[in-house]
């Protein structure tokens, strides 16, 4: 079966989410990525150790607009006759997908969890709180695939890239500038992810916050309170109303562990938890816990982690 | 200006998550339902703040029964001037979308707005929908919105920042945090929300493209290990050889 999986490529490289998408999409079939932007041939054949068969690149398009990349592959599945349309679940995903399912008339699974089933795709509801089974009862199916949800293996060799045009159309959308802090790992996208809350006591101690971060490589995030009182950037909030994340690691600092923010971080694969509150609902859901004041824990952390790196 | 902004209702944040009927429908016994955070903080407030400098009429929509009609109120008491439900159960996203986006094209509305997803089913789907079947530009995940004449600024999330971007009118969007405060609506808003209009309209055919066939809770989670302040060598070894995510 001809399965066509959109990549999202303008940052000239390939996230990991990227190469889960196109994983997910070698399981159900024969793969051809389709994506926009000028990145490399050689960046974009390495999608084929992840089981691509085959790189459409529409060099046409250099930013991102919904409306656009829509059109793209929607005139790529068509042309392709793919019954299955996977991209990830990320921030382009979100915002692609739905325009497709509307456009083909297709059902759509949005931030699927596992492989389907036949007809049958698993994704999370209720902020993580639950799963469900959802069937899509139409020919040709959209599935976003939610990030860090299964373990892609490179299994194959690079594939060839072709220059495609996707007559997609002019955008709806002018993209003026872009404003991202230099060096920051997108939060999304993390790994390894520590957090702290209200429990720090104000914005000047996030030292030792970001030095325990920067020791394990990870990204770093916050309770809503904190965001909200302009401590951290809104985008760094993580609940229910923020940002929903599912690392492997995530250390909460500080953070009593109310279910809105449980909601944005119980995908995680395991918790750590540092609170001075033996009561703090937060310990029911960590997998290690510290009874401790941050000041003293983190420092202690850090150190331990540097002393781990230096000695692996 | 017209703006229209779609509002669904979800259960509270507090709620107890439970399944009925062999796990294929959500437990409603003593769920409190309230208008979706996302659609209330951020794009209906939005839309109430374009209506208090530019004049913009602000409408709400409902996909939904009687129900709704508690959570259209609130969002009237805070400040929309009227609002509109297709009388149908929401049966699916596209459902819906089609509804809306209907609604729309037929009504003259120049900006949709939406929250960013539900808390309830999380699919951020319906925005994109409406935005395809009204053959609109989309910007999701906006975080700063601006109107002047035709044009409308923009910030949306992008992965680790944020885009500026610039699009016309018509145009959907929908709304994440800093796109504007959180309202709670005072009394003069709410006698006057009994006496604004709330419009039934019987809705157009649509197919639906899914169905959730079953539900279930994930598993309890094992008891968590207790380590104290003074062995943090021992919990960065347990990450490594135990649970494997350093």
């Amino acid at each position: 079966m001809s399965v066509l999986v959109y990549v999202d490529s303008f940052s000239g490289k390939i996230s990991k989410n990227q190469f889960e998408a196109v994983y997910y999409g070698s399981k159900i079939g024969s793969v051809t990525v389709i994506t926009a932007g000028n990145t490399s041939d050689d960046v974009l054949a390495k999608l084929g150790t992840h089981g691509a068969s085959k790189v459409l690149r529409d060099s046409s398009i250099t930013t991102f607009d919904a409306q656009q990349i829509t059109r793209l592959i929607a005139n790529a599945a068509t042309e392709l006759g793919a019954k299955t349309i996977v991209i990830s679940h990320d921030i382009t995903g979100k915002s692609v997908a739905p325009r497709l399912s509307a456009r083909l008339k297709a059902g759509f699974a949005s931030g699927a969890t596992a492989l389907p089933n036949g007809d049958q795709v698993r994704v999370n509801v209720f902020s993580g709180k639950a799963m469900a089974l959802v069937n899509l009862k139409t020919e040709i199916k959209v599935i976003s695939v939610l990030p860090n949800s299964l373990k892609p293996q490179a299994n194959g060799d690079s594939c060839g890239v072709e220059n495609y045009n996707g007559n997609a159309g002019a955008a709806g959308i002018t993209v003026k500038a872009v404003k991202k802090p230099e060096g920051a790992i997108p939060l999304p996208e993390a790994e390894l992810v520590v957090s702290a809350g209200r429990g720090l006591k104000g914005p000047e101690n996030w030292g030792i916050v970001t030095d325990l971060a920067e020791a394990l490589g990870a990204a770093t995030a916050c309770s809503r309170p904190v965001s909200d009182i302009g401590w951290r950037p809104h985008h760094e909030h993580v609940g229910q109303t923020g940002v929903a994340i599912r690392p492997n690691l995530y250390i909460a600092a500080g953070i009593s562990g109310a279910i809105q923010h449980l909601a944005g971080v119980n995908g995680s694969k395991t918790i750590v938890v540092i609170n001075t509150d033996a009561e703090a609902p937060f310990f029911k859901a960590a997998d290690y816990g510290v009874i401790g004041d941050a000041f003293e824990v983190l420092p202690k952390l850090t150190e331990a982690v540097k002393k781990f790196k230096a000695a692996h | 200006m017209k703006i229209l902004v779609c509002i669904s209702k979800s259960p509270d944040t507090t709620s107890k998550i439970a399944f009925t009927e062999g796990n294929t429908k959500f437990d409603e016994n003593g769920v409190q339902y309230i208008v979706n955070p996302y659609d209330e903080w951020y794009a209906l407030v939005r839309a109430c703040e374009l209506q208090e400098t530019q004049g913009a009429h602000v409408t709400t929509i409902t996909v939904g029964t009687a129900t709704d009609d508690p959570i259209i109120r609130k969002a009237l008491a805070i400040g929309a001037n009227d609002a509109v439900r297709i009388n149908s159960e929401a049966r699916d996203a596209y459902f819906v979308a089609a509804q809306i986006a209907d609604y729309a094209k037929n009504n003259g509305y120049d900006l949709v707005l939406t929250g960013k997803e539900t808390i309830d089913y999380n699919g951020s789907q319906v925005g994109g929908m409406i935005a395809e079947l009204m053959d609109a530009p989309f910007v999701s995940l906006a975080t700063r919105l601006e109107v002047n004449g035709n044009t409308v600024s923009l910030d949306r999330e992008i992965a680790g920042g944020l885009e500026e971007v610039e699009a016309s009118l018509p145009l959907v969007v929908s709304c994440a945090k800093g796109m504007a405060e959180q309202r709670i609506p005072n009394m003069r808003g709410i006698m006057a929300a009994r006496t604004k209009p709330l419009n039934l309209i019987d809705p157009i055919s649509a197919t639906e493209l899914t169905q959730f066939a079953s539900y279930e809770l994930p598993p309890a989670k094992s008891a968590c290990v207790m380590l104290s302040t003074d062995e943090m060598d021992k919990l960065v070894e347990l990450l490594h050889s135990e649970a494997k995510v350093i």
